[in-house]
């Protein structure tokens, strides 16, 4: 993938009015006439559909953790995913974890919202209790990698304001840059740039910017594997955190779809029988 | 008159006189090169990086280095803020920390800030673990309630006097910083940003006493302290010098000329700097000072010689050749032993002392060169007049010493000898002190605001320690976790520690929080599972920034401690460290024994690192020294001899600040081989002429010695208030290297004149007894003088 290093968009609105005269050939008119904040938007919405009518998912995933000085960790989890249909509700989400064996058996439920902190709960299996976590800012690193939880679990079209930057080769294929800004509080970034592709709509690169607006953090997404349904995932996902020199990668297993989950299964009361 | 001295002397002669013959060219000459090694100089650049002050292999920086890749970087801006009428903790003052906190996530680099309102504060409510900031918008807060929330800070053993004093009067802002170190303009943005954050305060809230402090502050005060000290030293340094000329040269020309000689060596100096492409610290730019002292002696000894000279009616250039020829080998052997003085210091662990040696090195071979290929040329350009007078003055304060020591060397050989020894042995008395935030006078910034952190916050230095598990995921064992804490606990009753942050804290308030804020679990979890599941609970809750990374490893197979102790010196800090080793030794499992890190640790054995990679840098000076007085003074006996009067000094020098000061910092470990360098050249100027009289004039012991005190004893006298007045003014340095090199080579040099005056001719009459060679009368060696 092609690696970009910059701080502000370079595209002028002189050099955007260009592209758009010379992009006539696949850039309907609708498009040009468009504002690149609409344009921006348009481009995570057709992304965010793309995923649409998957269902449910249920993925196994490791998790390796690397310092500056190159040590590195595992973790392995499972992550049950159930589609909520709603735009202006967030999907629902149960995290197993299986290794280290400390922590074995805790499972996560995490019902996602949009502008408000997600709901969730913590099965600790060693109290044989469920503790509701109530913080306003949960932007900090799942399991101490370098991902948010926010950063890996599906992200909410309207958690975010959008604004289109440009074009760009990504790898082989061509990717809108599109740069979107947090709506909800307390996040632990000002903005994001996206590199979506223009042939499956999927994201293939995130830049995350941190509050003095400086890069942070970097996540590439690679492995693409279609599904039924037009259903595309990445299956394996590294993140490189540029101050402190740390990165983690995902590395996913093959996802099940249309499990048969329900919402049942995404209660409080279900994650002492999680298994 | 033997061969050797006719050779070097014939050679002088010719060289002076074609000096003199291409005058111009000369001049052009020597005006071509140094200008060629100052342009280097557009490189230089100052270093902003305390790190600078270790060298690559020293093994404290190599294990803080290891320290940091695991957890976090540790550079740090502490903020510490006050009411000026010191009441407490009150709802302005809240708003002003929220305030320096919310602003300093927006200093370039700045990865975490801590304080007391986004402390993350945990409590339970039934099943809910409730994780927020302790304080936000504590204007807005009722009296009570914002008394109930300071009364938590100051329970909570991760902020109490920490970052709130036990009086809850001052409060601190701590961020921790990660700095790329790929561009040196880092350190001062963040440090420009930090204080923009500090003006802004300060015109808000007049009332408010707002300190900065911090390792990156530090780092910043090193340029600024560089930078100060060149603004009023230096024009100090050239006024001194300009009136010492006049005085002693007596002459606009011969001044102007020395002044032209000593600017071009110092030009040399720092274009050296720039060729080595070396980061400048307050300490190698001491190098200018000290080249504009020690460059000045080699043009004052010829041209006072030449002054005395046309005084006895000697014409302008012939004069100029014969003290030159007289002086020739005198300025030569002084100048080559202060360069291996000087690059003797590239023994040092200590980077900036190489370059301190190395840059002062080329300014001694510039000066040395100059006044053999400029000066001559320059003097004939110049008029320079001096009134004939009567022959020379017999009885002279020089006579009168002189015929002091005949009369009784054995006496003045024991007094001064044992006084000398009794003070030589006091000098490893001395002990060693060098606390980083004293490295800078009250005049810096730094220094004032760091004082008054320590003075009303508590804690200041930190000493990091990242003790091992013993296996991934070991950190929740109970074992482990009972040791860690009763590590905290041995440490929190230590004299010298002011705070402890202990995972173990952490642990044991989740654990209440997990029994419905039952106090009577505020103990350590009893199951490793349970421990690491509270952990998971609580990394998930953490907000940006706040988390566990920078004190837990990845592999969660080590945890960090740090002590941060209050207003202590280095033998306090190197006692607690021992401490600390044989407690974790006795009394944890072997896998436990960790080793105390970071900047604190560093500084608190610099002194003994860099005394024990100058032993070796000492041995070679002073044997390379003793070779080269041995040779050009063609005797290995005073060769031998010299080594004396020349060691000692620096001993004694030791011995009296041992009974004056006691505490000495890491200019202990470089001062022995420079002063050695800087103080031999009065010998070698007594020394030489001694050997003149004795071999070409052929005096007896006595005759001789009244003829070298008579002939440089002046010149030796006024190089000693030269060298004095300059290192006394690198004393006034802003910063505690300079100041305790300046204070302790201005001691040496003076200790160096008395001994070179008492000691020496005691020695060469009770050793040097051999007959004259041949005897001419006192009519003759007046003539020939």
């Amino acid at each position: 993938m092609h690696v970009v290093n910059r701080r502000k968009p370079a595209v002028t609105p002189g050099l955007m009015l260009c592209l758009c005269m010379l992009g006539g050939l696949y850039c309907s008119v609708s498009w040009c006439s468009q504002s690149p904040e609409e344009k921006g938007y348009q481009i995570a919405a057709r992304s965010d559909r793309s995923d649409r009518g998957f269902s449910d998912s249920v993925v196994e995933l490791d998790m390796v953790l690397r310092n500056s000085a190159g040590r590195q960790s595992a973790r392995t989890l499972r992550i049950k995913t159930l589609e909520v249909e709603n735009e202006h509700l967030g999907d629902k989400s149960l995290v197993i974890f299986d290794h280290p064996k400390d922590i074995k058996g805790a499972a996560l439920l995490s019902h996602a919202k949009i502008l408000e902190p997600d709901d969730q709960w913590l099965f600790l299996p060693a109290l044989k209790r469920v503790k509701r976590i109530s913080s306003s800012n949960k932007s900090g690193p799942f399991v101490g990698s370098e991902f948010a939880f926010e950063d890996f679990t599906a992200s909410e079209l309207n958690k975010y304001t959008y604004k289109w930057l440009g074009e760009q080769p990504c790898g082989e294929l061509t990717c809108d840059v599109v740069e979107r800004y947090p709506r909800y509080k307390n996040s632990g970034y000002t903005r994001q740039i996206s590199w979506l592709d223009q042939r499956v709509y999927q994201i293939r690169r995130l830049d995350f910017y941190d509050r003095k607006d400086t890069l942070l953090k970097t996540l590439e997404f690679d492995d693409y594997r279609e599904y039924a349904g037009g259903i595309w995932r990445a299956h394996r996902f590294s993140m490189r955190n540029h101050q402190t020199e740390k990165s983690t990668d995902l590395i996913y297993s093959d996802y099940r779809f249309k499990t048969g989950l329900t919402d049942n299964d995404f209660v409080k009361g279900m994650l002492k029988r999680v298994k | 008159m033997d061969k050797f001295n006719r050779l070097i002397d014939s050679l002088a002669v010719a060289w002076t006189k074609q000096v003199i013959r291409l005058r111009w060219l000369s001049v052009f000459c020597s005006l071509l090169v140094t200008g060629f090694i100052f342009s280097f100089t557009a490189d230089l650049d100052f270093a902003t990086n305390y790190r600078v002050f270790f060298s690559g292999q020293n093994p404290d920086l190599v294990s803080f280095e290891e320290f940091q890749k695991t957890y976090t970087k540790n550079d740090n801006f502490l903020f510490v803020i006050q009411a000026k009428d010191k009441t407490g903790f009150d709802g302005r003052l809240s708003e002003i920390a929220e305030r320096i906190t919310a602003e300093a996530w927006k200093i370039p680099y700045a990865i975490r800030v801590d304080s007391v309102p986004n402390f993350q504060h945990t409590w339970a409510n039934g099943d809910d673990l409730t994780v927020e900031d302790l304080i936000s918008n504590g204007r807005q807060l009722a009296p009570a309630i914002l008394a109930e929330k300071i009364q938590i800070a100051l329970s909570e053993p991760l902020l109490s006097n920490f970052l709130i004093s036990k009086n809850a009067a001052t409060t601190g802002i701590n961020v921790i910083l990660q700095y790329p170190e790929k561009d040196l303009a880092e350190v001062p943005a963040a440090a420009a940003y930090a204080r923009q954050i500090v003006s802004g305060i300060e015109r808000d809230y007049p009332d408010i006493r707002i300190a900065l402090s911090g390792t990156s502050m530090m780092n910043n005060a090193f340029a600024e302290a560089a930078i100060k000290d060149m603004a009023t030293l230096m024009p100090l340094m050239y006024l001194v010098l300009l009136l010492v000329a006049l005085l002693s040269l007596r002459s606009a020309g011969a001044t102007l000329a020395t002044l032209v000689v000593i600017i071009l060596s110092t030009m040399v100096a720092i274009g050296c700097a720039g060729m080595m492409g070396i980061l400048l610290t307050p300490v190698s730019l001491m190098a200018p000072t000290i080249v504009l002292t020690l460059a000045i002696a080699d043009s004052i000894h010829i041209l006072i010689s030449m002054r005395e000279l046309m005084r006895s009616g000697i014409e302008k250039d012939q004069a100029l050749i014969e003290a030159v020829r007289i002086n020739f080998l005198a300025v030569s052997i002084t100048s080559i032993t202060t360069i291996v003085g000087f690059l003797a210091l590239n023994f040092s662990d200590s980077p900036p002392f190489n370059h301190l040696g190395n840059m002062t090195a080329a300014g001694i071979a510039a000066a040395w060169l100059l006044s053999l290929c400029m000066l001559p040329a320059l003097i004939s350009l110049l008029p320079m007049r001096v009134k004939t007078a009567g022959g020379p003055h017999e009885h002279n304060v020089f006579s009168t010493l002189a015929d002091f020591v005949i009369a009784r060397p054995v006496k003045v050989l024991w007094v001064s000898g044992s006084l000398a020894a009794g003070l030589s042995i006091l000098a490893f008395t001395n002990q060693l002190n060098d606390v980083w935030t004293k490295y800078f006078d009250e005049s810096i910034q730094f220094r004032a605001d760091t004082d008054f952190a320590i003075q009303h916050l508590g804690a200041f230095y930190p000493i990091e320690f990242s003790i091992p598990a013993g296996r991934p995921g070991g950190i929740s064992d109970p074992q482990y976790l009972q040791k860690l804490e009763e590590f905290s606990a041995w440490m929190r009753q230590h004299p010298s520690v002011k705070h402890v942050y202990s995972l173990t804290d952490i642990f044991k308030r989740l654990n209440k929080n997990m029994h419905g804020d039952d106090q009577s679990y505020y103990r350590l979890p009893e199951d490793a599972q349970l421990s690491m599941q509270y952990l998971l609970l609580y990394e998930l809750s953490l907000p940006y920034g706040l988390d566990l990374n920078d004190r837990i490893n990845i592999d969660k197979s080590a945890s960090r401690m740090t002590a941060t102790l209050g207003d202590v010196d280095t033998i306090q800090t190197r006692r607690f460290m021992t401490e600390a080793q044989n407690w974790l030794t006795e009394n944890t499992p072997q896998y436990m024994w960790a080793k105390p890190t970071g900047p604190t640790q560093m500084f608190s054995y610099i002194a003994k690192r860099n005394i024990e990679s100058m032993l070796r840098g000492n041995a070679v000076a002073v044997t390379l020294i003793a070779i080269i007085l041995m040779l050009s003074l063609r005797s290995i006996h005073l060769g031998l001899v010299s080594v004396i009067p020349n060691a000692i000094p620096v001993l004694v020098t030791f011995g009296i600040w041992s009974l004056s000061v006691g505490m000495i910092g890491m200019a202990a470990a470089t001062v022995t081989a420079t002063s050695l360098g800087i103080v031999v050249d009065d010998t070698v100027h007594l020394l030489t002429k001694y050997l003149r009289g004795r071999r070409e004039k052929g005096l007896s012991t006595p005759q001789a010695i009244r003829f070298a005190l008579n002939t440089v004893g002046k010149a030796i006298t006024i190089n000693t208030i030269i060298l004095a007045a300059g290192f006394s003014i690198l004393a006034m340095s802003s910063f505690k290297i300079n100041q305790e090199s300046g204070m302790l080579t201005a001691m040496a040099v003076a200790a160096a004149l008395l001994l070179d005056f008492l000691l020496l001719p005691a020695l060469l009459l009770v050793f040097d007894k051999k007959p004259p060679q041949q005897t001419l009368s006192q009519e003759a060696i007046h003539a020939r003088c």
